[in-house]
């Protein structure tokens, strides 16, 4: 007998996995694709920049190369009060855009059609930075304003006007980095969740966000909407420092640390570690009634990566 | 080992590469247990070790299962691969010695991406967590380098047909290769939204199903016939496997998504082909246990076949949850609490873990040429992974279901924590028995080595009495 080459067999195997490819690749891939992005898939995008986790710009997860979300109450070109206050999204010299904003195609047909025309996207480059809003046209179609070209809103003078600052960019970088995402999901479900959690995510909410990190096993509220219940600085200092001051019974880990990481001045990330280090025996002798008051939970420094993620969070609206 | 590195071919004894990584196997099997046991420790008592940036839970729960399954499971498939590959082609491996480079470059790109991933670089993507110069390692230095060993050896074969254990093997790390380099496009293309988060589970899904789960199966189709001594039950049903995994196990990836907002058709057909798993689960299950007729002592007096024979009977549970869960009917109440969690730990501490020991177990044994030191310990080990495994499952299914429970009837999340917390301790412990189960294993696998009874030329280790 001749010895067996399988051809059948090997051609067979080839057809089998190449229509299962097909079928789970190609159409899905193809049907996605031409998703069309709603108005919170545009704010998610320019809110987070091109991608929260490693990458050219940042492979260290640092939170480098990251928008800056403001909030705007006057015209950082005219100084003018405005209507209404205004979220803006700045992109300083150098900022990665968001791949739908570099690749056409991305956010459907409209919307990149309303962006163009009435938006001017695309004579934003990386670099020489550029300010976003996300708009409306008279027909509700979303579209992306280049401010900077629209109205003349430069980086800097809109980061100097801002009445508020949120490195919501940068704090999905830590979200990533520091595994919030192993416990905490990003997605309400379709079932009961959203009176719990809020409004569950529907298909065009997503476009030009990288990673997605949806998480799959939620051992702790859902946050994707955290920022509308619960809008307070304050208890999400406490809460990240030590969590068991504001809830005795979480199981969530301390974060204490990004007090010091991330933090440029040195003597000042050293004091803070230092401190840290007392906090535990300091908070103890207050438990045994050794001292009157509790050590203060130090606020966290504007460069550390504790404010960062704290600014992501709270933007989770 | 390393000696070997730099050997000719024909100076490296048969086997080396098959016994490097079976003993990197089981260490690994050590880190990444007690990984896991240190992480479930967090969960009961979150203050415990708090304050280091690097052991922190979020920094090291990828750490414990990428430890695991390119360690552990993926490693030991490597093992069993270099013996069996070889011995059911009537031939040599293809090239020991790149299979001693494969074992090292495997430990030492292993050794780094965990360390990346613990320092926080992530492509933040679960299961496919490694940055995309990892992903190119794993392919390029990890798995092509395995892949082309088995291929070469079969194709080097001296037999006329394939036995169904190396139709899998081949067809298996074909297949991973494919899904490694496609569900990696993602990092390489910047994907970004649906397109990222349905890639993602598709890799996931892929690579437990077109991996793990086959290539555990044919680690089986070997060890059971070879020890009992009876022929396969039906070649034929083994037929029905192997092709019912390829047309049906590649194709439901979107029931991972299914409380996702990804299109209504995706989740219907992938939740359809989900239930289709069931055609190659059954298969195999009644052909393994069909072949034992006649040799059911065998389940009780021999490591090997008792070790293989559990991963086989937890197959069903495993399959009967696989195939049912995902379906929307009861995917809403279970989807992302604890259940899923018991679900993972069934098909790779359970199934796959259980059916790799043996084959490492036997592989030791046979390329060492020494009977196992002690039954006694060998027995031990069995039952602290069993009762280990057990609690976990059990512990984590019943938190799931609380879980579950909060979810649909809109308890306080904080509630749902408090219920949890026994389990989590229950959990805790039964990771922790897993762990010291294979410290002992480690322990007598060198005593193996290094006293075991030499077994004479021609005869199979099973055949020996034991002595202690």
């Amino acid at each position: 007998m001749a010895f067996r080459q399988y051809r059948i067999g090997s051609i067979m195997f080839g057809v089998a996995l190449g229509t299962s490819m097909m079928v789970t690749i190609f159409f899905p891939s193809i049907d996605m694709s031409k998703v069309e992005a709603t108005k919170y898939a545009l704010q998610y995008m320019l809110m987070y920049g091109r991608e929260s986790a490693f990458a050219y710009e940042d492979p260290f997860l640092e939170g480098k190369g990251k928008p800056i979300t403001v909030v705007l109450s006057k015209d950082p070109k005219t100084g003018q009060p405005l209507a209404e206050k205004v979220t803006a999204y700045v992109y300083k010299p150098g900022t990665p855009f968001p791949s739908p904003l570099v690749h056409e195609g991305k956010l459907g047909d409209k919307i990149e059609q309303a962006s163009a025309d009435l938006g001017k996207y695309k004579q934003a480059t990386e670099a020489q930075g550029a300010v976003f809003l996300v708009r409306e046209t008279k027909d509700g179609t979303p579209y992306i304003e280049n401010a900077t070209a629209t109205r003349g809103w430069t980086p800097e003078a809109t980061l100097a006007a801002a009445d508020q600052q949120f490195y919501a960019g940068a704090g999905r970088t830590m979200f990533i980095r520091e595994g919030c995402w192993w416990c905490h999901t990003l997605l309400p479900e379709q079932t009961k969740d959203w009176q719990t959690f809020g409004r569950p995510p529907v298909i065009g909410d997503f476009n030009g966000t990288s990673p997605t990190t949806f998480g799959s096993d939620r051992k702790a509220p859902d946050l994707f909407h955290v920022g509308s219940r619960n809008s307070s600085r304050e208890w999400m200092t406490l809460h990240f420092f030590n969590p068991r001051l504001v809830q005795p019974h979480s199981i969530m880990p301390r974060y204490d640390y990004l007090w010091y990481t991330g933090v440029k001045d040195k003597a000042k990330a050293k004091q803070l570690q230092e401190y840290i280090k007392r906090w535990d025996k300091e908070y103890l002798a207050y438990a045994r009634g050794e001292r009157v008051y509790p050590p203060e939970v130090p606020e966290p420094p504007a460069d550390s990566d504790a404010r960062k993620l704290i600014d992501f969070v709270l933007t989770l609206k | 080992m390393l000696k070997y590195l730099f050997a000719r071919e024909e100076d490296i004894p048969q086997g080396s590469a098959a016994i490097y990584a079976g003993v990197s196997a089981i260490a690994w099997f050590i880190i990444g247990a007690g990984l896991g046991s240190f992480n479930a420790a967090k969960l009961a008592f979150p203050d415990w070790w708090h304050g280091y940036y690097s052991l922190q839970f979020g920094h090291m729960r990828q750490v414990h299962v990428h430890a695991v399954i390119f360690g552990w499971i993926v490693l030991a498939f490597v093992a069993s691969s270099f013996y069996i590959v070889p011995t059911l082609g009537n031939t040599k491996l293809w090239s020991e010695k790149l299979g001693i480079w494969n074992v090292l470059l495997w430990n030492v790109g292993l050794a780094l991406a965990l360390a990346l991933l613990w320092t926080g670089i992530t492509s933040g993507r679960e299961y496919s967590d490694h940055i995309w110069p990892i992903d190119l390692y794993i392919a390029f230095f990890m798995a092509v380098p395995w892949a082309a060993n088995v291929w070469l050896t079969i194709l080097n074969r001296r037999t006329q047909g394939i036995y169904t254990t190396n139709w899998f093997f081949a067809g298996s790390t074909f297949m991973t290769i494919i899904v490694f380099l496609i569900g990696n496009l993602p990092e390489w293309f910047h994907l970004t939204g649906l397109n990222e988060a349905y890639m993602t589970w598709w890799f996931a899904h892929n690579v437990l199903g077109l991996l793990i789960t086959p290539v555990a199966a044919a680690i089986t189709y070997y060890i059971i016939p070879k020890i009992t001594g009876n022929p396969l039950y039906s070649h034929r049903v083994g037929h029905l496997h192997f092709w019912s995994i390829v047309v049906f196990y590649s194709t439901p990836a979107a029931h991972h998504l299914m409380s996702a907002p990804l299109p209504e058709w995706l989740k219907s057909f992938a939740s359809v082909e989900g239930v289709l798993i069931l055609v190659p689960a059954i298969a195999y299950v009644t052909n393994i246990l069909l072949t034992m007729q006649g040799k059911w002592r065998m389940f009780v007096e021999n490591v090997e076949v008792k070790f293989t024979i559990t991963g086989v009977l937890l197959a069903i549970p495993l399959n009967f949850q696989g195939g049912f869960q995902q379906t929307r009917a009861i995917n809403w109440y279970i989807h992302g609490t604890g259940w899923i969690v018991a679900h993972a730990h069934l098909a790779l501490l359970g199934f796959s873990t259980f059916a790799e020991a043996a084959a490492v177990y036997y592989g030791l044994q046979v390329l060492t040429g020494r009977k196992l030191w002690s039954y006694s310990l060998a027995n031990f080990h069995f039952w602290m992974l069993l009762i280990g495994f057990s609690l976990y499952w059990i512990s984590m299914t019943i938190a799931g279901l609380i879980q579950g429970a909060g979810k649909i009837y809109q308890v306080p999340y904080i509630d749902v924590v408090i219920a949890e917390h026994p389990y989590m301790i229950v959990r805790w412990l039964g990771g922790t028995l897993v762990f010291l189960g294979n410290i002992i294993w480690l322990w007598n696998m060198y005593m193996t080595v290094k006293e075991g009874t030499p077994v004479p030329e021609g005869r199979q280790p099973h055949e020996l009495a034991y002595e202690r």
